[in-house]
């Protein structure tokens, strides 16, 4: 069937198979290889996308359930080839990952929930990142990594003399 | 030997890797894309044990996109069994079953089709018919006489029955006061990575090579494909630049790869089997040891423990590779930090109609470690001493090392006393017990528990030997070559798989703290195994001490030849030249020196300007050996096996809800010595990553069976791991007691926390049910056990 997609501000018009998932959709169809299959039922989070700025996992969808809708992956919140956002960098100053297979997704809530709550506290930060599973990390770096984000965009545009 | 005050080693720097993990640009095995690939989807057996009567395939290969299907006597007939660590001829694994499968779950066949899902749905058209047979699940069930064999041709279910003496065992039990015994079992479990095992493979007939890309952790991997498939060496060309999402030790995949290196020689096209979750958990060929103790332990009026018997029951499930070799490991480690004088240990290995298991994190030391410290546990609640102090009267102390176990081994260094007083300092314990005590009169159920432990790391993998007297093996090398080309650019190796241990970062950080270049300009590249040096793999914890080894010994000849060459264009002796920061000076006249430029050129392009005869270019290599060497065990199975000991001590305050049985970590210490950290925030990961799977080990993650031998824990609803939720913060107090053997005096982290959690959770949650009269002493502790052992518990107060 004819799908009309928007991923990243771009309209694709894709020829699918009814029963494909958004998932292999994104990266099958579109070759969008940040999210990644973990467990396929839903539980862990991995195929994590933002649908109209919302974590969905993408493993649970199908592909043409997704029209109309904005769909936002890993390779549309990176500003550019070789360039982080200020999550992404964040990430990378705490460590906060270790194999990087769960970490595209982690940093999508991040973003929705930076997006939502420019002021999160750990526990808002724990919620909101306990529906994606890390094997590696225990979390504690990924907890660190949002905090961090927050504190830097939040202190981004002011004047040096009130950032706290 | 350590190299003094470091410039970037143990420096609070980024891991070069995560820059593109968060851009979701890793590469890992299924995002690998070649023209024209196949894939696989597999027929499981629905029976723990059943002989193969008939195969029907016709009408999965009339399904559209089919392209071909393979049963266990097709493969068998064209390869070989796969490689297995015991001397056990008559247990032989493959891919596909041959004539009988004996767990639920086994491959018996395989659908290859143009898509995967295409493929899934042939599968579901295959008709096979089954004579179910008499099965065994349980170990000690296994043992017996009357079992059901798993492999009849074996004649019993024992694949291992090894007793070692070490010590005066007896003459300690007879001269201690007191005794007692305790039996403890961890629970099925594994590392369960968030991706599952996954492997692509092309045979190119012109080349004669057959690439194989895969999710793989495993040593010598590209041989055993190699010598299952009976093609040589030269032709398997494993791609170690794919990023592994996750191992911790499980990512073997041997009978994937040679599956799919079968069929894309057959069909001649690229051939893929990405493991679906279910295929990872039921017959991924991944689950961890499932381990019955029986330990007594001697000791005297103080607590002082003289002697351990421990008898340890593996269940390895249906076929064995490495597996058995977990029993092996501990050996290194068997009396833990303790100063036990003696002791006797029985390890068996049997087989059952479970799926088969494979190396987790730690290689049977987190089992051992649990067991010893639920029995230090046992000791001081026998004699109504603290169990902190327990513990600190049975401590190896800091002047007794480099202190020699009664396995053989010696460990390297230590400073327990310390970590410990570091950890409770500011009179901590006593507060901990106080605000213990306080939930209790609050009506709680409170409780404190330890857990004391080592992590042995980067061995020599003698535990072959050790179990296995026909495998000769005393060597896991590992190697780094590095180049410097002509423009002055600096290329570094590894020669492995990375899985998120931040490898590159390693090589980066040592090579570039010895040559004085800052590490980013360093690129460390990860060449295939027909282009690499050998390398054990990220097991045994091991890599910042051999990876780490090697590429600070490979930088040194390089810095060496770079001396040599300055020293000779000045013309000045060797000896009174000397390198900093990629310069080479004479000592005397330090103005009078050679740059880095200068030095490149001159290897590169002035070859009257080298000494007379010398190899001109900038490349060097080292294989680097275990830093203990290699000596085989002696008879009474004596062995060193590991160089350097880290030590852990975790202690925990939690409650228990005393109607839901749920408890909850209310504070988590965590003492941690691994000697020098090449990188903090690697190390720091490492430690917070092992706690969590401690806790999922001890409290939520079993691959359980039902009566019928079906796996009943197949997905991530049934087999729990801990979320952000259930991992505590963690207070993490650092020690370094540099290793006297390494490079910088570091030890290995791979699989710290882990190796001690569940322990220090046992004990917890033992200490808190302990005045009900009760104790808990097999794991996963489930919420709901322990709500209705406390419930019994609570209504026999009653009454």
């Amino acid at each position: 069937m004819h799908i009309r997609l928007s991923v990243n501000g771009t309209e694709h018009t894709l020829e699918i198979e009814p029963r494909t998932s958004l998932l292999d959709c994104l990266r099958d169809h579109l070759n969008l290889k940040g999210a990644h299959a973990g467990c396929e039922h839903g539980v862990c989070g991995a195929c994590t996308v933002l649908l109209d700025g919302v974590a969905i996992r993408s493993c649970l969808m199908f592909a043409p359930q997704a029209e109309g809708m904005a769909l936002t992956t890993i390779e549309g919140v990176t500003p550019g080839p070789g360039e982080l956002s200020p999550v992404q960098d964040a990430f990378c100053e705490t460590h906060g990952m270790q194999c990087g297979y769960c970490t595209p997704a982690m940093v999508l809530v991040a973003h929705a929930l930076l997006a939502d709550n420019p002021n999160p506290t750990r526990e808002d930060i724990v919620e909101a990142i306990s529906g994606n599973l890390c094997r590696c990390t225990g979390y504690a770096q990924i907890v660190d990594a949002i905090a961090l984000a927050a504190e830097r965009i939040r202190g981004a545009n002011r004047p040096a003399g009130l950032r706290k | 030997m350590s190299a003094g005050p470091h410039r970037f080693v143990s420096a609070d720097r980024r891991v070069r890797e995560d820059r593109r993990f968060v851009a979701g640009k890793g590469r890992f095995v299924a995002d690998i894309e070649l023209p024209n690939t196949k894939h696989v989807a597999l027929v499981t057996c629905p029976y723990p044990a059943a002989r193969i009567k008939n195969i029907d395939a016709r009408a999965a290969l009339a399904m559209p996109g089919v392209r071909y299907v393979v049963d266990g006597p097709e493969l068998a007939a064209a390869t070989l069994p796969l490689m297995t660590g015991l001397d056990t001829p008559n247990v032989p694994r493959r891919p596909l079953a041959l004539e009988v499968a004996r767990y639920s779950g086994e491959w018996i066949l395989a659908v290859v089709a143009d898509s995967r899902a295409q493929a899934e749905d042939a599968a579901e058209f295959v008709e096979i018919v089954y004579e179910p047979l008499a099965f065994v699940l349980d170990a000690e069930q296994a043992l017996q006489k009357d079992s059901p064999l798993v492999h009849e041709a074996h004649g019993s279910n024992v694949l291992l029955d090894k007793t070692f003496v070490w010590g005066e065992v007896e003459r300690d039990f007879a001269a201690s006061p007191h005794r007692l015994s305790l039996r403890v079992k961890w629970g099925r479990s594994s590392t369960v990575p968030i991706e599952t095992f996954g492997v692509m493979a092309n045979w190119d007939p012109w080349r004669e090579i057959l690439d194989v890309y895969a999710s793989i952790q495993m040593p010598r991997f590209a041989e055993q494909i190699g010598n299952a498939l009976k093609i040589p060496n030269t032709s398997v060309c494993v791609h170690y630049d794919i990023d592994v999402g996750g191992s911790y030790g499980v990512k073997r995949g041997i009978k994937h790869a040679v599956l799919c290196g079968y069929l894309a020689r057959r069909l001649g096209v690229p051939v893929r089997l990405i493991e679906d979750r279910l295929e990872n958990m039921r017959g991924g060929d991944a689950h961890g040891p499932e381990r019955l103790f029986d330990v007594e332990v001697a000791f005297d009026n103080e607590g002082v423990v003289r002697s351990m018997k421990m008898r340890a029951l593996e269940n390895l499930g249906a076929y064995a590779g490495r597996s058995p070799f977990q029993l092996g490991k501990p050996v290194g480690a068997i009396v833990g930090p303790y100063r036990i004088t003696s002791v006797q240990y029985r390890a068996i290995a049997v087989v059952s109609n479970k799926t088969t298991q494979d190396a987790v994190r730690g290689f049977g030391q987190g089992p051992t470690n649990f067991a010893i410290e639920r029995c230090i546990d046992e000791v001081a609640n026998f004699l109504r001493v603290d169990p902190l102090e327990v513990r600190r009267r049975n401590l190896i102390r800091r002047e007794e090392f480099p202190y020699l176990i009664p396995s053989g081994t010696t460990y390297d260094s230590g400073d327990y006393q310390t970590v410990i007083d570091k950890v409770i300092a500011d009179n901590g314990y006593e507060r901990l017990k106080a605000e213990r005590d306080r939930l209790r009169r609050a009506g709680k159920l409170a409780g404190i528990g330890i857990g004391a432990c080592l992590e042995p790391s980067g061995g020599n993998t003698t535990f072959e030997p050790l179990l296995n007297p026909k495998i000769t093996n005393s060597t896991s090398m590992d190697s780094c070559r590095i180049n410097v080309d002509s423009t002055g650019a600096i290329v570094a190796t590894m020669h492995t798989t990375s899985s998120g241990q931040g490898h590159e970062t390693l090589v980066g950080t040592v090579v570039g703290e010895v040559l004085q270049v800052d590490p980013d300009e360093i690129r460390i590249t990860r060449p295939d195994s027909l282009n690499s040096l050998p390398s054990g793999t990220p097991v045994a914890s091991r890599m910042a001490i051999m990876l780490g080894g090697a590429a600070f010994h490979a930088a040194q000849k390089l810095k060496s030849k770079l001396t040599v060459i300055g020293a000779y264009d000045i013309g000045i002796p060797v000896d009174r030249a000397a390198y900093e920061r990629g310069e080479v000076f004479d000592r005397l006249i330090p103005s009078n020196k050679r740059s880095w430029t200068e030095l490149v050129t001159i290897a590169h392009r002035n070859y009257h300007r080298l000494p007379k005869g010398f190899e001109p270019g900038l490349a060097v290599e080292h294989i680097y050996q275990v830093p203990t060497g290699g000596t085989l065990p002696t008879s009474d199975g004596r062995v060193q096996m590991y160089p350097c000991f880290a030590f852990e001590f975790h202690l925990i305050l939690l409650s228990i809800d005393p109607d839901l049985g749920r408890p909850e970590i209310l504070r988590y210490q965590f003492g941690h010595d691994c000697g020098t950290q090449i990188n903090p925030k690697i190390v720091r990961g490492m430690s917070m990553g092992g706690i969590a799977h401690g806790i999922g080990a001890a409290l939520y993650e079993e691959f359980a069976y039902n009566d019928d031998g079906q796996l009943i824990a197949q997905s991530f609803m049934d087999y729990l791991l801990p979320t952000s939720h259930e991992v505590p913060p963690v207070e993490i107090v650092d020690h370094e007691t540099p290793s006297p053997l390494t490079v910088f005096g570091q030890k290995g982290s791979g699989e710290s926390g882990y190796l001690g959690a569940p322990a220090a959770l046992a004990n917890a949650i033992n200490d808190a049910i302990r005045p009900l009269g009760i104790s808990v002493n097999s794991l996963p502790i489930r919420i709901s056990y322990l709500g209705d052992l406390i419930a019994d518990a609570r209504a026999k107060v009653a009454k």
